[in-house]
């Protein structure tokens, strides 16, 4: 049977893509029309749909489970659970701690019980409120220091914390004449992307095996998963990416994946599972809430000798990659700034609200908004201000981290924050020029006149690892053929938007001297390509395709020098063409020259070894840092606690700008989810319960909140990366958030120390 | 499930007299969300949008009244026609969600839902409007204070259509502000509309999202409107921050998940004392 889905995603490349140039994305235009077809628009006559029955109680044990009420609707054809798993019956990124359904115990609002599948979403809503479950509550674990303190009894049989890693370096007792001390609070933030969880699973004749069609962003992290739950061979599921709509971590732990295949392997009919958007918030992990202190010993000039600090972060019910997001918090500590002793103790917890994992910045978020509050506090104890605190302590390359590693990559620190000071403030007055009441806090509100708003300058610099850490092998794969003039790429990275397709036809192009590129469909016929997170794919990803297309060169090279009698080692490519560099004028046409030949190589990008950290946290455990500075102007109605960001300033640490106008686009979104997470975007909890999980309630910027931005890309191509380019995607989203709230502080003479920071904490 | 489309308010209001369970269907900016949560069971729909006299507005300039027939949508209101003649209601219809929600957004459903958070209902409140209904038994008018009784409850009976409301056009200041954490397309925290009357010498403000109805400050409003200088139309810079007091007092805001009591109620305090403000804008 022939399954007319996902068209094999051809996207043909255009001339004048090259590397550095600023190409438009193949996906752009189709979506911008509304044309771009993500996952749940895949067609697919006679799918069945599956939906899945959540817990409503953050901590219960399941005293009984009958399903049999729900077989009484018509057109219900699959109703599964814990017991219908066939495979292992838990999964997870680090530590397979989380059930593909409960059976026993629910440990979080949301956490799936059961599945159906049924001709309609009506009749599966039917059927899910038939199923009986009764609860036996328990008492809930939210507040995570009782995880810490050992005061609640294990949740879960690996126990309430998740991990606990310390950083020890220098001399514990060192200080300095100027000591300053903070605690900090971030609430949960959520990834939010637009396009919802949507997966379509096709069983194979005879439940043989199955393929899934998913929004992911990481496709053999889930292939491991699914295939191990299923007790299927992992050759006998098969993975192909489907439109996705956003990710920013949300999207690498498994949702609906598990269920999908199931329930179409049960009915051996192809099943489609959609969430909506509540749903969503309670199907995907979040950024974790942090609480955090934090004291600098420094120098009276302001150099910092110590810092000690304190992170604990609440990993919500199931492990997914807390241990990891511990350490990034922890290893980042000291921010971009030397520090020779440090004493720092982090904890990731188990409790019962709903799980936290991998979001944009990964940890380093909730440190950044920790030291850059330290640095300003620092400044201000030093008379100095928040540009110079920071000039004087800025890291170079060679300096070492509080880990005890040195830094090796290009680490431009002070040029992020001397660019970022060159960049003009804005010159329009507060409300700007003309009355338009977007330009006040308070917007369409007209809560505001110019008189009641103050303005405020803030600073916020960051370091952030790229790549996995702790000793991980996250290599990439890539194939490339070359034949009658034309590139096939093939690889399994995930495409959630960030534009890795646009640059691995540039790539593609620029080595090759073709013009067309064609790009295969992204699925696990090929090697892995690792996730698309950690800010990792450019480097990674375009580390394989720039391999597999030097090998490919060199084969076509070779085969010119057969047809021309030449040493290989004199051609190079030029525009289009292989030219013999001794004889200038001896030149074919790359497609002449590939006409009926087909030249193949595959290639996996490694990176270089990480250690992982020892017990007092020190190891060389990261791969490669980004480094990059905000500074925002904001203004504030210091009465009304409204806040309107004017303007972002930003220079950021990129290597090279492959295609600058996706740099910008980084840039600018990560802008957007920073502000987000400064003054509004939180997902509110009571009691282990998400009380706004809507985007009524969830409060996104829209281009209306956005300022307008002013970036300087600073490119120092970095000698240990593939393409000399850094990731772009993580940094802009996490200096900008302390930078806005140190705007905020300086307009109204407050100390804030939590995000989002909420009007009541502005005014009241 | 059944959809009639009735293109005449006689068709309209027989119909839904004939099946008083039935829903209006208006702009279904709040029904449709309602609806696809599976939050309200729909056993048949009347969608009005094509019943042209809901559609209307005009001014009597006799009564001096402003007629706003229910289906008329946010994004007329908002024009210079009505905007001109209350700009208060032009102004909160303004901050109704987003463009293509104010294209199809009605006041009828805003009356209709009735939630405390309801842009328009603190100017309709302010401004003593009447709303208009009708049923086969025939047609009566509320003000509003009557109309809205409690959270989303009014006193429409089940047959009736809401048919528009009449407001009075007055002589004086009028502005709606709006407090949300994002600057534009953002539920009201809290929302104030104030009106002045020159011509009957008086100050009325209405407080949206801060109790469980619309909030008329009537004791602070007598008291300012003792307190202005009709003559010079000033008021001192004492009295507008006693004012805001006032009214911040007779709110009774709760703590949600959107914000606190305290801050709702410090909101209504400067949102009404930059109005009177603005209103009178000499101290
Ligand atoms: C994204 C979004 C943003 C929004 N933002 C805002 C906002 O900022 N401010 C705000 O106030 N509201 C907002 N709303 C809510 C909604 O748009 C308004 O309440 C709007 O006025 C509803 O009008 P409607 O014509 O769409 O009503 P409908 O959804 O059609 O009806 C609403 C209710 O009123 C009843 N009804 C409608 N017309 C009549 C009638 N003539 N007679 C009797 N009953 C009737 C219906 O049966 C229903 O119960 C928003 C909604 C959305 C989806």
């Amino acid at each position: 049977m022939g399954y007319p889905v996902t068209d094999s995603e051809v996207l043909i490349g255009r001339r004048n893509g090259l590397i550095g140039d600023s190409v438009i994305r193949p996906d752009g235009v189709e979506k911008v029309r509304g044309e771009f077809r993500f996952a749940s628009d895949l067609p697919m006559e006679g799918a069945l749909w599956g939906a899945t029955l959540r817990s409503l109680h953050p901590h219960a044990r399941i005293k009984r489970l009958d399903v049999t009420p729900a077989w009484a609707i018509p057109g219900v054809e699959a109703i599964i659970t814990a017991e219908d798993v066939p495979g292992k019956s838990t999964y997870g990124l680090i530590f397979a701690d989380q059930p593909v359904f409960a059976s026993d115990v629910v440990r979080y609002v949301g956490e799936p019980i059961a599945a159906v599948a049924a001709d309609h979403p009506e009749t599966c809503r039917k059927a899910l409120a038939a199923i009986v479950v009764e609860y036996e509550l328990l008492e809930p674990l939210t507040d995570p220091e009782r995880a810490v303190d050992g005061s609640h009894p294990p949740i879960h049989p690996d126990g309430n914390v998740i991990r606990h890693q310390r950083v020890l370096c220098g001399d514990s007792s060192a200080t300095g004449p100027v000591v300053v001390e903070g605690s900090y609070e971030m609430g949960m933030q959520d990834q939010a992307f637009l396009g919802l969880e949507a997966a379509l699973a096709l069983p194979d004749p005879g439940g043989a095996g199955v393929e899934l069609h998913v929004a992911t962003q990481a496709m053999h992290e889930d292939l491991h998963q699914i295939a191990a739950c299923l007790g299927l061979p992992e050759d006998k599921v098969r993975l192909v990416l489907a439109g996705v709509g956003g990710a920013f971590g949300g999207r690498e732990d498994l949702s609906l994946q598990v269920h999908t295949c199931l329930l179409a392997l049960r009915t051996g009919r192809p099943v489609r599972v959609h969430y909506g958007r509540e749903e969503s918030f309670l199907g995907h992990i979040h950024r974790h809430p942090a609480t955090i202190w934090m004291r600098h010993h420094a120098t009276s000039d302001g150099r910092i000798v110590k810092i000690e600090a304190r992170f604990l972060l609440d990993g919500g019910a199931y492990a997914s990659t807390s241990s990891a997001v511990l350490v990034n918090a922890v290893t980042h500590a000291q921010g971009p700034y030397v520090c020779h002793n440090a004493v720092v103790d982090g904890w990731s917890v188990r409790t019962n609200n709903p799980p936290c994992g991998a979001m944009r910045g990964f940890g380093v978020v909730q440190a950044c908004f920790a030291h850059e509050g330290q640095m300003d506090k620092l400044a201000a104890a030093c008379g100095l201000s928040p540009v110079e605190v920071r000039l004087r302590n800025a890291m170079r390359t060679g300096d070492r981290l509080i880990t005890g590693q040195v830094i090796e990559n290009v680490a431009p620190v002070e040029r992020c924050i001397r660019e970022t000071d060159a960049l003009p403030l804005p010159d329009e007055p507060i409300g700007g020029y003309g009355d338009d009441p977007m330009r006040l806090p308070g917007g369409a509100g007209l809560t505001a006149d110019r008189s009641h708003i103050r303005r405020g300058i803030g600073w916020g610099v960051a370091i952030k690892n790229m790549m996995y850490s702790e000793g991980f092998d996250d290599y990439s794969t890539a194939r490339c053929v070359l034949e009658d003039g034309v590139a096939t790429l093939k690889f399994a990275t995930a495409e959630v938007g960030q534009g890795f397709v646009t640059i691995a036809q540039q790539i593609a192009r620029t080595l090759l001297g073709v013009d067309e590129v064609r790009l295969d469909r992204i699925d696990t016929t090929i090697g892995s390509a690792g996730s698309t997170s950690a800010s990792r794919q450019t480097w990674m990803s375009g580390g394989a395709v720039d391999m597999a297309c030097r090998r490919v060169r060199e084969r076509l090279f070779e085969h010119v020098g057969q047809l021309w009698a030449t040493d290989p080692i004199r051609l190079v490519i030029e525009g289009d063409c292989v030219v013999d560099t001794v004889d200038p004028a001896r030149r074919i046409s790359v497609s002449d020259a590939t006409s009926g030949v087909r030249l193949a190589e595959t290639a996996e990008y490694h990176h270089p070894p990480t250690e992982p950290l020892d017990e007092n946290g020190q190891g060389a455990c990261h791969t490669a840092f980004a480094f990059v500075a905000h500074r925002a102007v904001v203004d504030v109605d210091p009465q009304l606690g409204l806040v309107k960001v004017v303007q972002i300033a930003t220079a950021q640490d990129i290597g090279v700008a492959l295609n600058p106008l996706s740099v910008i686009g980084q840039l600018e979104g990560g802008i957007a989810q920073g502000l987000g997470l400064a003054v509004m975007e939180e997902i509110v909890m009571q009691d282990g319960r998400i009380r706004n999980p809507s985007f009524t309630d969830y409060l996104l910027p829209t281009f209306l909140d956005m300022p307008a931005v002013l970036a300087s890309l600073i490119e120092e191509p970095d000698p240990r990366a593939p393409l000399g380019a850094k990731g772009v995607g993580e940094p802009p989203c996490i200096s900008v958030t302390p930078a806005i709230v140190a705007a905020i502080r300086d307009a109204i003479g407050k100390d804030l120390h939590r995000v989002p920071v909420r009007p009541q904490d502005i005014c009241l | 499930m059944a959809v009639s489309v009735p293109t005449s308010l006689a068709e309209a209001v027989s119909l839904l007299s004939g099946a008083p369970d039935s829903v209006v269907l208006a702009g279904g900016t709040d029904l449709m969300v309602e609806a696809n949560s599976g939050h309200r069971q729909i056993a048949s729909v009347i969608a009005i949008d094509r019943v042209p006299e809901l559609r209307t507005w005009g001014v009597d300039v006799v009564r001096r009244n402003l007629w706003i027939g229910s289906g008329v949508p946010y994004s007329t209101v908002m024009q210079p026609g009505i905007a001109s003649l209350v700009p208060a209601l032009a102004q909160a219809s303004r901050t109704v969600g987003s463009p293509q929600i104010r294209h199809v957004g009605t006041i009828g459903g805003n009356l209709g839902t009735c939630s405390p958070a309801g842009d328009t209902l603190p100017v309709l409140a302010a401004l003593d409007a009447r709303v208009h209904l009708a049923s086969v038994s025939g047609e009566r008018s509320v003000g509003f204070d009557e109309f809205m009784v409690g959270v989303k409850r009014t006193s429409r009976r089940p047959d009736e259509l809401i048919t528009g409301v009449t407001i009075p056009i007055l002589n004086g200041w009028q502005g709606y502000s709006k407090v949300g954490v994002r600057n534009a397309m953002v539920i009201a925290t809290a929302s104030s509309c104030l009106a002045v009357d020159t011509d009957g010498r008086s100050v009325r403000i209405g407080l949206g999202s801060v109790g469980p109805v619309i909030i008329r400050c009537g004791e602070a409003e007598q008291w300012i409107s003792g307190r202005v200088d009709w003559s010079e139309l000033s008021v001192s810079n004492a009295d507008v921050d006693e004012f805001g007091l006032r009214c911040g007092a007779a709110a009774r805001p709760i703590d949600d998940h959107r914000s606190t009591a305290a801050y709702r109620r410090r909101a209504v305090e400067v949102l009404a004392a930059r109005q009177l403000r603005r209103a009178f804008p000499n101290g």
